[in-house]
């Protein structure tokens, strides 16, 4: 426990030369790791231990009490909407017994050695930092409590820590937190045994729901400060027109008309790595200015030649009918067991179809900007990145300067996605910053930047066939998946997709069928291809649950009832080799194996809470219509059932959505309420309106106009979050939260359509298929 | 050449190329960063400021044609409308990244200085020009209804 002066506590506040003042040296030690040990027999780390740099649990790194009583808690996960500047100090100010009120949140900078794994991304901050954070706060609340007694000379068995007091029971004694922060600061952390955590009845704040953002009043009011808003008196402002087609680079350019531009203080070209381009700059010409205006017009008068290079035959139409042919032949086999082939020639009825999903950008309002500063030598980085230790380590080689020297600072994200774990536009002001003798830089990418070179969620062709038997139940399943992976931005000739992208709902489906094949068939990458919010969940959810449909309708059966006899009976599945034939064991969102296996259960269980809560089967009027669909992804189970109306010129409206989650236990309800939200309405938006296409190697959506997003309008009227299942104990696995959201709307969506018209869309988005 | 407005009920003078869009101008020349850039071309809503008490988008507001007129950003928003709005936006937690919501607060108290009791269907007219990728929009729209309420008191 350490003092801390109150002015380094504001939101994008640089922790990194915090001083500690007492009690630091031999006392400090790291916790050792998790209550359960999420290391197997196997002696394999998993979840938060087999991150880079791992979990860290240091109380004197997180938390800190002044003298005047604030407590500070620093959070060392970026804030991009899930709340989680608010959740995760919330859980270590609730096993200190803190009162919220006199709690400050301080942001980290990317510092993995110090602070474990900060790439916020896959759904896992609470996840894996929920049971560190507690021990940390009940860690810290024990020093108090020894530095109490100590003071009275009385047992520490004897006082208690009750909101942001200590009190000595038998006599009434109290000591504030305040009081108590120099003398706790010398008490050792206690060793693990001698911690101990709140009985969930004991709880203040954790799975109350009580406490509103940390951020809002700034939000509200105009001040809070993403990496966009980051300012400095001497800045300069650049953008710059990258190649055009993924690949490519500037032939030749002249500047001069843009120089004559009013504020265009420089024009420097940059460097075009070849692909695969990982999270480098793409290259290009940049224009710096007074101004991001002066450097938008400079921009527009360069006068630039390309070499496109070899993706510039990219076209998306002719890409989804090669990846539609690929996905009628046999590809690489990545799970099977049972013989479907023989099933299928015996099988009563056969039905096969193919479902195409186009690549969706990220969209985030605020588009990737960063600022960046290079001052005797050290760099200063200032962005809303979602992976700050990826832009440390890049920027470290990029400057060619010592580790020590970088420093990148988090600022509030403007929306993530999964975009800005991607630091390639902070690399591109620490460039442009160097170009300038160190002046801090910042680099905007317009709307036009952002759509033209994102890197984009996947395409996907998804051919499903299944053999159903007289009763019309499944007796074979062939899925086979089409799609370029992500792997292709680290390495050439990628033509397979990863384990992990396999992992993501295509080899763990959880159906029970006799005999079962699931195959990948090659597909190369001509874009740059990343992480979008539950990524190949996407197409998967949307192939595997229109096909259940699809079946229930060919067996004449309820959907909602099909879908539940197809998971079949409550079981924990465990996927092993040689049954996957993956090179890889089962990926299974990095989590353990038995701790984490797929539980058919709670799939059954939000499946049937989603099903009574929207009223299944009630009746409709003409033209309306409901679907369901259900699906594990991030360990997490959701289902969601989606009413449509279609009028008679095919518009679609959505009077509800009820959506079921269970994610182990509840740390912010209403937190998961507000992504489940937010997940359904990015579900709709990809199924209905969004999609980004390529002509001649080039995006053809280039602001919202071409790339549509789903508006107040359009957006569902109603929706109803069920939390299904709040583990009451506290100690279940935690599931993710961010991203299981949105898997079953696609499906759910296509399915009410179907129910409301007849018509079943096997392509998204359905907005130009609904007119006829 | 030099333009001069009030901003938040200040006076401001700048120089600048009279074509420069109010936004560059309140976030790079003014330092008023609550206004946010989306898309630049009218299509996000997330640049919304009052221009003589009318909301407008300013990516797309040359600063030569508010020569002379009152300017309302995000950080001087006031009044009943605006403090019930915010206060609401708060109290149901509407905001997930926050980063439209300077551009929706300014569209909704818009919306309720023109239309007290706003329907579902006003709602829709006024605030489909503000996208919110975190899709926020279940609770803004919960959030105008309760602020309206708070109004009539
Ligand atoms: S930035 Fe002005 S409407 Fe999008
Ligand atoms: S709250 Fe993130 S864009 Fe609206």
């Amino acid at each position: 426990m350490t003092t801390v002066a109150n002015d380094v506590l504001s939101d994008i506040t640089n922790v990194s030369r915090r001083a500690f003042t007492l009690g630091l040296g031999a006392s400090v030690f790291v916790l050792a790791a998790g209550l359960k040990p999420s290391f197997g027999a196997d002696g394999q780390a998993y979840g938060g231990d087999a991150m880079p740099h791992g979990l860290k649990e240091d109380p004197l790194v997180f938390l800190s009490v002044a003298e005047d009583g604030t407590v500070s808690i620093i959070c060392h996960r970026s804030e991009m909407g899930q709340g989680i500047r608010t959740s995760l100090p919330m859980v270590m100010a609730d096993e200190l017994d803190a009162d919220w009120s006199r709690v400050k949140i301080v942001q980290a900078p990317g510092d993995e050695p110090t602070y474990g794994n900060q790439n916020t991304d896959g759904s896992r901050s609470m996840r894996h930092h929920f049971q560190p954070a507690r021990r940390m706060g009940a860690a810290a609340r024990r020093m108090l409590e020894e530095a109490a007694a100590k003071t009275w000379n009385v047992p520490v068995e004897e006082v208690e820590a009750v909101n942001h007091e200590v009190i000595h029971k038998a006599t009434g004694r109290k000591l504030g937190y305040g009081a108590l922060a120099k003398s706790a600061a010398e008490m050792s952390v206690p060793p693990r045994e001698k911690i101990s955590l709140k009985k969930p009845s004991q709880f203040r704040y954790i799975g109350k729901g009580k406490i509103g953002l940390v951020d809002n009043f700034d939000i509200t009011t105009g001040r809070a400060k993403y990496g966009i808003d980051t300012r400095f008196d001497d800045m300069l402002y650049a953008v710059i027109v990258r190649p055009p087609v993924y690949g490519g680079k500037v032939a030749k350019f002249d500047a001069t008309e843009a120089l004559k531009v009013p504020g265009v203080v420089k024009v420097v070209e940059l460097e075009s790595p070849p692909p695969p381009s990982e999270f480098q700059p793409l290259g290009g010409i940049a224009v710096i200015a007074s101004n991001t205006w002066a450097a938008i017009q400079g921009r527009d008068k360069l006068d630039i030649t390309w070499d496109h290079g070899p993706n510039a035959s990219y076209s998306t139409d002719i890409y989804h009918a090669d990846m539609r042919a690929t996905a009628q032949k046999p590809g690489k086999v990545v799970r099977s067991y049972g013989d479907v082939d023989a099933a299928m020639k015996t099988a009563a009825k056969r039905i096969t179809a193919d479902y195409y999903i186009p690549h969706h950008a990220h969209g985030t309002i605020e588009p990737p900007a960063a600022v960046a500063r290079i001052v005797d030598g050290k760099c200063d980085v200032w962005g809303p990145l979602q992976d700050p230790q990826a832009a440390r380590d890049r920027l470290v080689k990029l400057l060619g300067i010592a580790y020590e020297d970088v420093t990148v600072n988090v600022t509030l994200l403007g929306g993530g996605f999964g975009r800005k774990s991607k630091p390639d536009f902070a690399l591109e002001a620490a460039l442009l910053s160097k170009a300038v003798d160190g002046r801090p830089v910042k680099v905007t990418w317009t709307r036009e930047d952002d759509l033209m070179h994102d890197y984009l969620n996947t395409t996907a062709v998804e051919h499903l066939e299944a053999g159903l038997d007289a009763d019309g139940k499944p007796v074979a399943w062939l899925h086979r998946s089409v799609a370029p992976s992500i792997t292709s931005i680290f390495k050439p000739g990628v033509k397979y997709e990863a384990p992990f992208e396999l992992g993501m709902g295509l080899v763990d489906v959880p159906l029970d069928v006799p005999n079962l094949r699931v195959e990948n068939g090659e597909a190369e990458a001509h874009t740059r291809i990343g992480w979008f919010r539950s990524v190949t969940n996407v197409p998967h959810a949307f192939a595997i649950q229109s096909f259940v449909a699809e079946l229930a309708t060919a067996a004449g059966r309820d959907p909602k009832d099909y879908l539940l006899e197809l998971i079949g009976p409550p079981r924990r599945i465990t996927l092993k080799l040689p049954e996957l034939k993956t090179d890889d064991p089962w990926w299974n969102y990095g989590e353990h194996p038995e701790t984490y296996a797929i539980d058919t259960g709670r799939l059954r269980r939000v499946t049937e809470v989603v099903a009574q809560a929207s009223k299944w089967g009630r009746e409709l009027p003409k033209g309306r219509g409901l679907g369901i669909a259900a699906h594990r992804s991030f360990v997490t189970y959701t289902a969601a059932v989606v009413e449509v109306e279609v009028d008679g010129g095919g518009r679609i409206t959505i009077p509800r959505v009820d959506i079921a989650v269970d994610c182990g236990p509840q740390i912010n309800p209403e937190r998961i309420r507000s992504q489940m939200e937010g997940a359904v309405i990015q579900g709709v938006s990809l199924a209905t309106v969004s999609n980004i296409t390529f002509r001649d190697g080039q995006v053809e959506q280039t602001n919202f106009d071409g790339f549509e997003l789903t508006r107040i309008d359009a957006a569902p009227r109603e929706i109803h979050v069920h939390l299904v299942a709040p583990d009451e104990t506290y100690e279940e696995p935690l599931g993710g939260v961010g991203e299981p959201g949105v898997p079953p709307i696609a499906p759910a969506l296509v399915n009410a359509v179907f129910a409301a018209t007849g018509k079943r869309l096997r392509e998204l988005p359905i907005r130009d298929q609904m007119a006829s | 050449m030099a333009i001069t407005f009030n901003v938040n009920g200040e006076p401001r003078e700048v120089d600048v190329d009279p074509n420069t869009p109010l936004l560059w101008v309140l976030r790079d020349e003014l330092g008023l960063t609550g206004t946010k850039f989306g898309c630049g071309v009218a299509q996000c809503g997330a640049c919304t400021v009052f221009v003589d008490g009318m909301p407008q988008r300013s990516c797309v507001t040359p600063v030569e044609l508010i020569n002379g007129s009152d300017i309302t950003t995000i950080e001087g928003v006031e009044g009943p409308e605006a403090s019930a709005i915010q206060k609401a936006w708060v109290e149901i937690d509407v905001p997930q990244c926050g980063y439209c919501q300077s551009g929706q607060i300014m569209s909704a108290v818009a919306l309720l200085r023109d239309i007290s009791d706003p329907t579902d269907e006003d709602i829709d007219g006024a605030m489909t020009g503000n996208i919110c990728r975190c899709a926020t929009y279940v609770r803004i729209r919960q959030a105008i209804k309760n602020a309206a309420a708070e109004l009539k008191g």
